[in-house]
Order: structure tokens, then C-alpha cells, then sequence
């Protein structure tokens, strides 16, 4: 980086011709060491506050056995040592096979969503790609729900799955006569595949609306060099678009994954304070176990795990694509 | 040279599928927030039996909407405003200096971004509630605790992003306002802030949308007086009825303000997130 040009451009400024320059350029130099550090000051001061303390706190919590009764003065509940932990991944026992069904639960989600809505948001991009008529208004429909409140979008979603007067039903059963009787479908087992389509339904415009972006890095000349060789457009669509959208694909499935796999208001819109068994996501199951069953103890502990998981993912993806990215270059 | 019929048929099947399945859910809130009780608790129609503008009028009084309404623009409007001023500042301080510890701060402030909300929840929960035992400031249930508590999304998110938009605003253009006599803040507020605007605003109706519709922490964090909307929707279900048609017409009046500044501004978003994500 230019750290020669940074470092002189301070003493220019509070040096103006023929001022007194002794003095002077102490203050700037001051003010060029501590300036970057006073701009972070009020950022720095609010990470601490709402990142780094409560995130000391929650591993110390983790290791108390802290419930309802030290709330109000959770420093005095007792410690527990690796306890909450222990229960946290002792799989034969239930909270730690709940927590297990969950996390493997949540990754199935987070696989078939991320995967949907990469398809889904990819194919629309790339169809859209040139201009037609209706292009515009087809764009901007597409962009309603992801710019809906997620309550307000998720609670239609909840009416439309209702078992006597939703639309599902009254489409599948009365309509179509696909099933033989009507079905629930915020309890048992179609609850992942309710789960599924909203979250699918929300997410893939961003998908779309990111691969659109990346689409307009692509060079024309790059389409009318393959046209002149005689490729048509599925050969483009496979040789030039889906290989210069690389770059972009990485970053988009990294961030669909951590938001999809961290997602607490959809299902918690859809299926309240505690998830059928089939759609029990993770963030929800802590939310569960800290707030409705009180074990804050061992929902820190469970956080704490999460954490871990996800700097694991994280860190892994992040070394495998940008050893790919290497290699390729 | 036009493109074949195969590609031409799969464009028109797959995009309107798509676009039945991005429509359906919104034709269900519109066509029922405009049918009368009978119509929602019965077999669904697609249609109202008589088109009733009544849901629109009741839902203020069945809950206090408009309350709710004020809340959440309070919170989620003062949480957008906290962390663009914010981030401004570290963004120009990461973008144009060089300075001990900024990788460190860079790396925290994205990883940051990956944790899970619930991950906070808790901490901030008892913090809020032993500062109030402690002092008596009652951040628990206060509209200050639930925008503290916003800004833990919103304002790694804002500085992440507002370091690509600055990064992309020539240094050419701050370096000549400093040698023109300009402090380092000036240089930010006269050149570099202006360059920026559409990041800014991008950040800003980011920031907006993702409070606007916060459900975990307004969940906790709320009490009677201070609800958000996200919380207040869950009003219009009694132990006797569920009001659908009030529901559906709440979640549109809550949603049309969103939709719309997101749908004028999307522009400047998605060159945003282009600059934050794409490069």
C-alpha cells in the first residue's frame, strides 16, 4: 500500500510555508499516529459492547450452571466445569440427541435451501441476461420477497399452510386431488419441506440479485468472440458465464450458508417458540433451551459449539476456494 | 443472432413458474386482506366473496398497530442512523490508513458477521438485566437496549461494506483536498462521504430492511410499551379466532414502506453489494 504517501500527507497540511514548523509538526504527528484510532473509537467502543463482552460472557456462562433462579445475579451461580458441555454432546442422552437431530436437521435445510436458491436465483440471472420485453417489471417482482418484513412474508406463508383454510391444502387436495386427505404442514414431518419452501422462497433473490452484479463483469467481446466461433447460447451459458461467475459463486454460497444456516426468524415466525421435531433448527433449539426450558448454561454451551462449527466451516472454505483461486491464476 | 427456440421455450417455462411462485403468497395477502371473516376461517378462496375494505380499518384497534408502527420505525431508524455515522468513520479510518491493529479489527468485524444472533441474545439479555438491578436504567424492555442490541448486525455489516464503497472512491480525489488545505475530516465529509452517497444510501437501506424486520431480539427484548411490529403481528390471533384478514392487511401496511424504498433504491443496493462482495 502507499504508506509513504499516508505518511507525508499529514506533515504537509499542518505545515503551510514559513509557519513555525517545530512545534507544529509535533501536533501532526500525533494527530497522524492517533487520528485512524480516535476515527475507530466510537466503533470500537460499540464492538466491545455488543460483540466482544457478551461474548466473554457466554463462554463464561457456558461453564455454570446458570437457570432461572440466577438471573438476576448470574455471577453467582455455580460453576460446573465441562458439565454443560458433556450434556451438550452426549448423544445417548437426550438433550444431547436433540441437539444432535437438530444440527444434522440444519444442515439438511441449509444444504437443499443454499442449493435451491443458488439455482433458482442463477438460472433467473442468467435468463434474464438480455433484454426483452417486461424485463424490468419481471426484475422488480422478483426482488418483493426479499425485501419483505420476513414476519409479514412469513406469516402469509403460515396462513397459506393452514389445515382447514389454507391454500395449500385447498390446492393439493380440493383442487388438484393430489392427496387423499388434507395435511398438516407446521407439525410432523412436512414441516421441513413447509420450512424449506419458505426459506427458499425468501432467499433465492438474493442469489439472483448477485449473480445479476457479477453478470455485468462479464465482457461482451467475450460472447461475440464465441458467437463468431459458432458456439451457441447454452454453449456460452456453460463455457463463458458459469466459469467467469466463479469468483462471484464463492462469496454468494459462503454468505447464503452462514445466513441460511443462522436463520432464527423464519422458522420462528413459522412454527413459534418451539419447532416440530423435523424443522427444529439449531437457532432455534438454543432460543428453546435458553428461554423456554431456562438451561442457560448449557444454550451457552451449545452456542459456544455453534461458534466453533462455524469459524471450522468458515476457515475451511475460505482456504479451500482461495487455494482454488491460486491455482487457477 | 437470435437465440434458439430451446433456449426461448425454457426462458418463457422457467420464468413463469418463477413467477407464480413469487406471486402466489402475494396474492394471498392482498385478495385476503380485502375479504370479509367469513371468507379466511372457512375453505380458502382465491377470491373474496365481497371485496370489504373493513380488515384495513380494524386492524388499528385490535392491537395497537400504530404503536408498534412507531416503535419499530423508532428503533430500526435510530439503529440505521447509529451504525452509518459509525461506520463512516472506521470505514474511512480502515480505507485510508494504515495504522497498527487494523487487520485485527478488519478480521472482527467480518467474523463477527457470521455468528449467529442467538449467540448474543443471552449475553445481552443478562447484561440488560443486571445493569438494571445494578443502576436502575432499565435497558431490558427499553427501546435504547433493542437498537444496542440491532447494531449487532447492522453495524459490522455497514462498515464492511462502506470500506469496499470507500476503497473504490479514488484516493487521488481526498489526497488533493488535503494538500489543498483541507483536515483529514474535512477531506472525509467534502469529498470522500459525497463520492459515496450511493454506498452510503445502500448501507443505509440495508440496515433499515434487516431491523424492519428483526424478529429474535424484539422478541426478548420487548415489553408491552416498547413492541415491535415483528412482535405485535402475533396480536391478531385470540383464543377464538384467527383475524387472516386482518393479518394479511397489518402485514401489507407494515410492508408496503420497505417494499417501496427498496424497490426506488435497489440501484444503489445492489452496487453495494457488489462493491462489498463481488470484487
Amino acid at each position: 500500500m502507499t504508506t509513504t504517501a499516508e505518511a507525508e500527507r499529514p506533515a504537509v497540511r499542518t505545515s503551510p510555508p514559513g509557519a513555525d514548523r517545530g512545534p507544529r509538526r509535533r501536533t501532526g504527528r500525533i494527530r497522524r499516529v492517533g487520528l485512524p484510532y480516535l476515527l475507530l473509537l466510537p466503533a470500537l467502543l460499540l464492538e466491545l459492547l455488543v460483540h466482544l463482552v457478551p461474548m466473554v460472557i457466554g463462554i463464561v456462562i457456558s461453564f455454570k450452571e446458570l437457570t432461572q433462579f440466577y438471573v438476576r445475579d448470574w455471577g453467582a451461580a455455580p460453576w460446573s466445569a465441562l458439565d454443560n458441555y458433556r450434556v451438550s454432546v452426549d448423544f445417548d442422552a437426550p438433550a444431547g440427541e436433540a441437539l444432535l437431530h437438530s444440527f444434522l436437521v440444519t444442515i439438511a435445510f441449509t444444504v437443499l435451501s443454499v442449493g435451491l436458491c443458488w439455482l433458482i436465483g442463477t438460472a433467473a440471472a442468467v435468463f434474464m441476461q438480455d433484454t426483452f420485453r417486461g424485463r424490468g417489471l419481471l426484475r422488480a417482482l422478483f426482488l418483493v420477497p426479499y425485501a419483505l418484513p420476513v414476519y409479514a412474508a412469513v406469516i402469509t406463508w403460515v396462513f397459506m399452510f393452514q389445515y382447514d383454510n389454507g391454500l395449500v391444502n385447498h390446492v393439493l387436495h380440493d383442487q388438484l386431488g393430489l392427496t387423499d386427505k388434507p395435511s398438516f404442514w407446521l407439525i410432523g414431518d412436512n414441516s421441513f419441506f413447509a420450512l424449506l419452501t419458505v426459506s427458499v422462497w425468501k432467499g433465492w433473490p438474493f442469489a439472483f440479485l448477485i449473480v445479476m452484479a457479477g453478470l455485468q463483469n462479464i465482457p461482451r467481446e467475450l460472447y461475440e468472440a464465441a458467437a463468431l466461433d459458432g458456439a451457441g447460447v447454452w454453449q456460452q451459458v456453460r463455457r463463458i458465464t458459469l466459469p467467469s461467475l466463479r469468483p462471484v459463486n464463492q462469496v454468494l454460497v459462503l454468505v447464503l450458508f452462514l445466513w441460511t444456516f443462522n436463520d432464527f426468524n423464519t422458522p420462528f415466525v413459522l412454527f413459534g417458540r418451539s419447532a416440530p421435531e423435523a424443522a427444529d433448527l439449531i437457532s432455534v433449539h438454543i432460543y428453546h433451551a435458553s428461554f423456554v426450558t431456562w438451561y442457560f448454561g448449557i444454550g451457552s454451551a451449545m452456542s459456544v459449539l455453534l461458534l466453533l462449527f462455524l469459524l471450522l466451516v468458515t476457515g475451511g472454505y475460505l482456504a479451500l476456494t482461495s487455494r482454488g483461486r491460486r491455482k487457477a491464476s | 443472432m437470435a437465440p434458439p427456440r430451446s433456449f426461448l421455450w425454457s426462458r418463457r417455462i422457467f420464468l413463469t413458474l418463477l413467477t407464480g411462485f413469487v406471486l402466489i403468497p402475494v396474492h394471498v395477502m392482498v385478495s385476503s386482506s380485502l375479504k370479509p371473516l367469513a371468507d379466511v376461517t372457512g375453505k380458502f378462496r382465491w377470491l373474496p366473496s365481497e371485496l370489504t375494505i373493513r380488515p384495513y380499518i380494524d386492524i388499528w384497534s385490535t392491537v395497537p398497530l400504530a404503536r408498534y408502527f412507531v416503535n419499530s420505525l423508532v428503533a430500526a431508524g435510530a439503529a440505521t442512523v447509529c451504525s452509518v455515522v459509525i461506520a463512516v468513520f472506521s470505514a474511512y479510518a480502515v480505507s485510508r490508513y494504515d495504522f497498527r491493529g487494523k487487520r485485527v479489527f478488519t478480521v472482527t468485524v467480518l467474523s463477527t458477521q457470521m455468528f449467529p444472533g442467538i449467540l448474543f441474545l443471552l449475553p445481552l439479555f443478562l447484561i440488560y438485566v443486571n445493569i438494571g438491578n445494578a443502576t436502575g436504567i432499565a435497558l431490558f424492555g427499553s427501546r435504547g437496549g433493542l437498537i444496542l442490541t440491532y447494531l449487532t448486525f447492522s453495524l459490522p455489516f455497514s462498515i464492511w461494506m462502506l470500506i469496499g464503497y470507500f476503497d473504490s472512491v479514488p484516493r487521488d480525489l481526498d489526497e488533493a483536498a488535503l494538500v489543498d488545505g483541507c483536515g483529514p475530516l474535512g477531506a472525509l465529509f467534502r469529498v470522500v462521504v459525497p463520492a459515496a452517497v450511493p454506498g452510503i444510501i445502500a448501507v443505509a437501506v440495508y440496515a433499515f430492511m434487516t431491523a424492519w424486520g428483526e424478529v429474535l431480539f424484539a422478541s426478548v427484548m420487548t415489553d408491552d410499551t416498547t413492541r415491535t411490529l415483528a412482535v405485535g403481528l402475533q396480536g391478531y390471533s385470540t383464543l377464538n379466532d384467527v383475524y387472516w384478514n386482518q393479518i394479511m392487511a397489518a402485514s401489507l401496511v407494515v410492508s408496503v414502506p420497505v417494499v417501496a424504498g427498496f424497490l426506488l433504491l435497489q440501484r444503489y443496493l445492489v452496487a453495494g453489494l457488489t462493491a462489498g462482495a463481488v470484487k
